[in-house]
This record gives structure tokens, sequence and C-alpha cells, in this order.
């Protein structure tokens, strides 16, 4: 696809530890396209965060990563730190669950806006000022030119998380990744931020990542999902697809596991996610799968497109005719 | 006449805060609970609702007393708890246990998981065979008696919330306050933790108070429901009458800001976005505590509080002007399903 902003290719990400190798990421491919929002939703453990936190180049020095991620078509895997720096900087930008890991306490938030303009813009600094109160007004933040003279602790954190999205978008990155921006928040402020992020995506037509465990706020509003379990991507396609008729086993789990209103019994998934340092062979579900047969234990898995979306179980005709009948 | 297990009345929890800048020292009294009531009966489940800084786990901790209430009244089974010493206290703990979110914290990573269980037994001085009553309750939990001898960093998230279920057990409790107790684990692990709180209240008949921000689970789990905001209640009901036909102003906001798991319903329906933040408990607003953020507050909310008040059988609210059931407060104030940044007055 050409239209891609980010585009990953078979990504491998693991962490050497005393106890052997942590395959965090096992191979994932995917694109994510312009003003597209997609969600990556995942358990603790699945591989979701691991996965951006490679695209943005935040992972320790010890993690080994192979395979291929291309932002705007530029390769970032395997090239010299500096010029990385310059792409991450501008075309990509990441809005974090607590807003305090990338706000700095003792600096003005409007300052703190203005020095990401400046870093990657040719502006005066009182272009940078001018623009740095547009932003916060962008996001939602009332009597912009007041608050940008506060500091992050006399923000709520609702109107951190707003400032932080302010400093994300302030070089129009050509893809914002948000990681759980809205777990730490109360419900109605999740309300307020989500909006927040919908209209950056109608306005400035970013790209966006959208990692979460919350499958509501995937449906509200991701434009396509992908589902990831043991640092695999299990099941992909249109939001309204995955939530209504999902294929993967795994999707399935999870979707039944939600209390519904109706007050019936929960069908819980069985056991817990694997040890990823002796992850099960084959397909890493089916220790936990109900569906699950000797074939699974052979290859890994790859997503397959069935249907209107993909999926990667090998066993997914029987087991949708299984259903049926 | 119905059993009724717990009969909270008018509680009251303030805190002093003291805290210095300087030489200039500050007093604050954080108002986290203004005049609460409830109840609770035999074998049932009354979820607590509310979001951060809505007193809901303060008034969880005021029933046991690990908090001291200022003001009010907490009756478990006819005797009045706020009035007991430490030792009556300690003698009715048996029968009033609490299960917090964070099974990672609330376990003692030094000790096995049968000297965890079996523990309130030695406090309390039962002498029984305790291996006995321990295997017995791992296997009811859906652990194994091998289990027993193991440590806490040996389990998952969910088997260590079972850990905790089990030990508020030990003493056959006849209510269990729930604080938050899935809201740490995956959806796939809290399912089965959901159904094991819905087994043990089959089988043993006990009383839940289950505090939690989740509304969607709040519901699963609760015969009778209470919101509370800022300290206050704002609507007490069963379960599916504040779901389906909720009348207070807050109640719909919060309902209207939970996104459903699917697309369809969420690309159609109205939603209520509130504007701002939850005000300070310290200072909180006069009259109705919601009216700051209410899109259909009016004068009287600012003059004067509303009472909780019984408007339709059952079903209470404290709110002056209530909306009807089945009245959407979206479609009252105008409320289109579009986007929009609401900036925070």
């Amino acid at each position: 696809m050409s239209d891609a902003v980010l585009s990953v290719r078979d990504l491998r990400v693991s962490f050497p530890t005393e106890d052997g190798e942590v395959q965090a990421v096992r191979g994932i491919s995917f694109d994510i396209a312009e003003h597209e929002l997609m969600g990556i939703v995942g358990e603790s453990g699945s591989g979701k965060s691991v996965t951006f936190l490679a695209v943005m180049g935040l992972l320790p020095k010890q993690a080994k990563i192979t395979g291929s991620i291309k932002v705007a078509g530029q390769e970032l895997v395997g090239i010299p730190d500096k010029t990385v720096r310059k792409v991450r900087g501008k075309k990509v930008a990441m809005i974090f669950q607590d807003p305090l890991t990338a706000l700095n306490p003792v600096h003005r938030v409007g300052k703190q806006v203005e020095e990401m303009i400046l870093a990657h813009q040719d502006v005066s600094d009182r272009e940078a000022t001018t623009k740095a109160i547009e932003l916060l007004e962008m996001v939602g933040i009332p009597q912009p030119a007041t608050r940008a003279r506060q500091y992050p602790h006399e923000f709520s954190g609702g109107m951190r998380q707003r400032a932080m999205i302010a400093m994300a978008i302030a070089n129009d990155p050509d893809i914002l990744i948000a990681d759980e921006p809205t777990t730490a928040l109360d419900t109605t402020v999740q309300a307020q931020i989500l909006e927040v992020i919908q209209s950056i995506q109608h306005e400035l037509g970013a790209a966006i990542a959208f990692i979460t465990h919350d499958l509501g706020v995937v449906a509200r509003i991701a434009d396509r999902v992908q589902v990831m379990y043991a640092g695999r991507i299990a099941e992909r396609g249109e939001a309204q697809d995955i939530f209504i008729r999902p294929t993967h086993p795994y999707t399935k789990g999870l979707l039944n596991s939600l209390p519904d209103s109706q007050g019936s019994r929960l069908i819980p998934i069985p056991g817990s996610p694997p040890n990823m340092l002796r992850p099960p062979s084959g397909c890493a579900f089916r220790v936990r799968c109900v569906h699950a047969a000797e074939v699974c234990a052979g290859e890994l898995p790859d997503l397959r497109p069935y249907g209107v979306v993909e999926t990667a179980c090998v066993r997914v005709d029987e087991i949708i005719a299984e259903m049926v009948l | 006449m119905t059993d009724r297990v717990l009969e909270v009345t008018d509680l009251f929890k303030l805190f002093e805060v003291r805290r210095s800048i300087g030489r200039r020292v500050m007093h604050y009294t954080v108002h986290a609970v203004s005049g609460v009531s409830f109840h609770i009966d035999a074998g049932e489940t009354l979820g607590l609702v509310g979001e951060s800084g809505s007193g809901k786990s303060t008034v969880g901790r005021c029933v046991l007393r690990l908090l001291e209430p200022t003001f009010g009244s907490v009756q478990y089974r006819g005797t009045e708890l706020t009035t007991l010493d430490r030792e009556e206290m300690r003698a009715l703990r048996s029968e009033l246990q609490i299960v917090f979110q964070d099974p990672y914290a609330s376990l003692d990573p030094r000790m096995t998981v049968g000297a965890t269980i079996a523990e309130p037994l030695e406090i309390h001085g039962v002498k029984s065979d305790h291996k006995a009553i321990v295997a017995e309750l791992l296997d009811r939990v859906g652990l194994s008696p091998e289990h027993a001898k193991r440590f806490p960093h040996e389990f998952s998230g969910g088997q260590r919330q079972r850990i905790g279920i089990a030990r508020a057990l030990t003493l056959n409790p006849s209510l269990i306050i729930l604080d938050e107790p899935v809201s740490a684990l995956d959806v796939s692990i809290q399912a089965g933790i959901l159904n094991l709180l819905d087994d043990l209240q089959q089988e043993i008949g006990l009383s839940y108070l289950f505090i939690a921000h989740d509304l969607s689970v709040v519901r699963h789990i609760s015969d009778r429901i209470a919101v509370m905001y800022l300290g206050r209640l704002m609507e007490v009901g069963d379960s599916e009458e504040i779901y389906e036909r909720s009348i207070h102003p807050y109640t719909q906001s919060l309902l209207s800001a939970v996104p459903v798991p699917n697309p369809e319903v969420e690309r159609t329906r109205h939603r209520i976005v509130l504007e701002g933040d939850l005000p300070s408990p310290v200072n909180p607003p006069s009259g109705c505590r919601f009216r700051t953020r209410c899109p259909i507050a009016f004068e009287r909310c600012v003059d004067e509080v509303p009472e909780l008040r019984e408007v339709h059988p059952n079903h209470w609210a404290a709110c002056h002007a209530p909306l009807m059931p089945g009245q959407n407060l979206a479609d009252l104030v105008g409320v289109e399903n579009d986007l929009r940044i609401r900036p925070n007055q």
C-alpha cells in the first residue's frame, strides 16, 4: 500500500534476561494509513506497547529489534540514531497514560509546547508563542494564553492530558501514537479526551495508533482494530466486523468475558497469558483455547484473509462451521 | 420482614489537612463523605459507583472503621459499630471483611498462601484443623489445596485475587466489602472473579458492598446501585432501574460517557459530554454538588442542597428537578452526536 504512513514488516523485539530471552514481539506486519485511527487491543503482556515503543525508538538499548519500520517511506530500523531522532521528533509523536512523564514539572506549559515547535520548525520565538497558544486552544484548554503561563501541577489530570496532546501535535506529525491515554482518567473526563483525539484525526489528518485494553473505547473511536496476543496479531479488520463477527477464538473470548446488560453468567478465558520466555509452540493461544486441536501446536499461524477480516487461526473454517451448527 | 445486614445513616467523613508553604500553615477540610445513607439486606449486592474523589472507598472504610467516621451511624445487624471499643470491634470483624483492589499489595510476600489464609483463625483463636479449613477455602475459590505451600509471587493477578477472597472467607463473614476487586485485572481474568463472587453469594448467602468505577461490571453484579458524586449520593435504585430509567442528570451523563463495545451503537447514540473536571472536595459547590457541571441546573440548585428522596417506589434521587423515567437528558438539552471540543469553564 502506497498511502501507508506507518508500515511495519516482520517486526521482532526481544529482551535478553538472566533466565533467557523474552520474546515480546514475534514477527508482526501492519500498515496505518493517513486519516486512519487504528485500535490496538490486547491484554497485559501482549506486546502492544512494546511494538509502538519500538516505532518511537524508546526501547532500552539491550532490546533486540529486527524487521522493518517505515514512517512516510523512511526506514527507521538499523540506521544511525541521529537520523532516526530527526524523523521521530517531527513525524512521529506519542502520548502516554500518565502526562507527567511527558511534561517537565519546572517549566511553564506554554514554554514546553514552544520548545517542541522551535526544535523542528524555522520560526521566531514570538511565532512559536502564538502557535503554542493556538495549539492549547485547539485541544480545548480554556483561556489558553493564561493557562500557557501556568505549571503542570496547576492543571487537572484531564487538562494535563490535553497539554500533552498539544505538545504531541505541535509539529503536525504524520502519525500519533496514543498509549492508553485515557486509562487513568475518570469516565466523564475520558469522554472529553476521546473527543479531542477524534478531532485531531479529522482536522489534522494524522494517522493514529490507539493502544488500549478497553474494548468499549476502541468501539467508540477506531476505524480498524488489530487484536494482539503473545507478541502476534490474532485478528485484524474493520471495527464493526471485529466486534460483531469476530473470527479468532481469542477475540471471541475477550468479547465473551465482558459483562453484558442481561447479567447472564460470564464466560472467562481459562488459564492465563503465556510466559514469553518460553511461549507455547505453534499458536500461543492454543493452551487456553476451547477449540484447540493437534494442528494448532504445529506452525506459528500467520494472519490470513478470512471473509472481510484477517485472522491467525488455522482452524477458523472448522470453528465457524461448529458455531453455526 | 427483610433481613437487614447493614444500615448506614447520615455518614460524614471530614479530613483535616495541614499544609505548610514556607512559614504559612494552611488548614484545609476535605469533605470526603457528606451525609450518606443506605442499607444492604442479607444476600444482596449493593453497587457503589463513582468517579475518583467521589468518596466511595472512604464509605467502605468507614463501615469497617478502618477510618473513623466523623459523624453518623453504621449499624450491623442492629449493632451500632461507631461506638464499639477496640475489643468489641475486633470480635465483630470476623463477620465483616474487605477485599482490596491490588492483589499484589494486599498479600504478604513472605507468608505462604496457607499461612495468609489461616492468619485470621490464629488472631481470633479458632481451635480447629487449620490445614483442612485452608484446603477447603482454596478449593472453594477455584485453587487447589497444594497451593497452600506456595508464596504469592508464584501466582498470577487473578489467582492472587482468589487468595484475597479466600482469606476474607476464612471466618465465615456475612458481609464483604469489595473495593474495586477486579479493576487491576485483564478482562479475560476479571470474568472468572466475577463468576466466583456470584457463586459464593449463591452458596453462602453473602452480602456485598461492591465499590467500583466500572459501570458495566457494577451492573452485572449488583441488585441495587448507589451513585456517588463528590461525597454525596445522587441516585439509588434497582440495578435495572438505574441503568435503563435513571432520573438524575449525573447518572445519565455518567452512563452516556461509558463507551459500549459495539461500534454500531457507538456511532448512532446520543452522548452527553460533561464539561470541566470534578470540583475539589476541599471547597465543594454550595447546594447541589453536581450543579457546576449539570446542563440543566437552575437557581435553586445553588441555594439549596437537594435531599435524597424516594421519587418513585424504591427509586431515590437527590435532585430538585429529576428527569421523568425514560426521559433522555441528551434530548432535553439538544446534544447532537457530533464532534466538539468542549472548553473547560
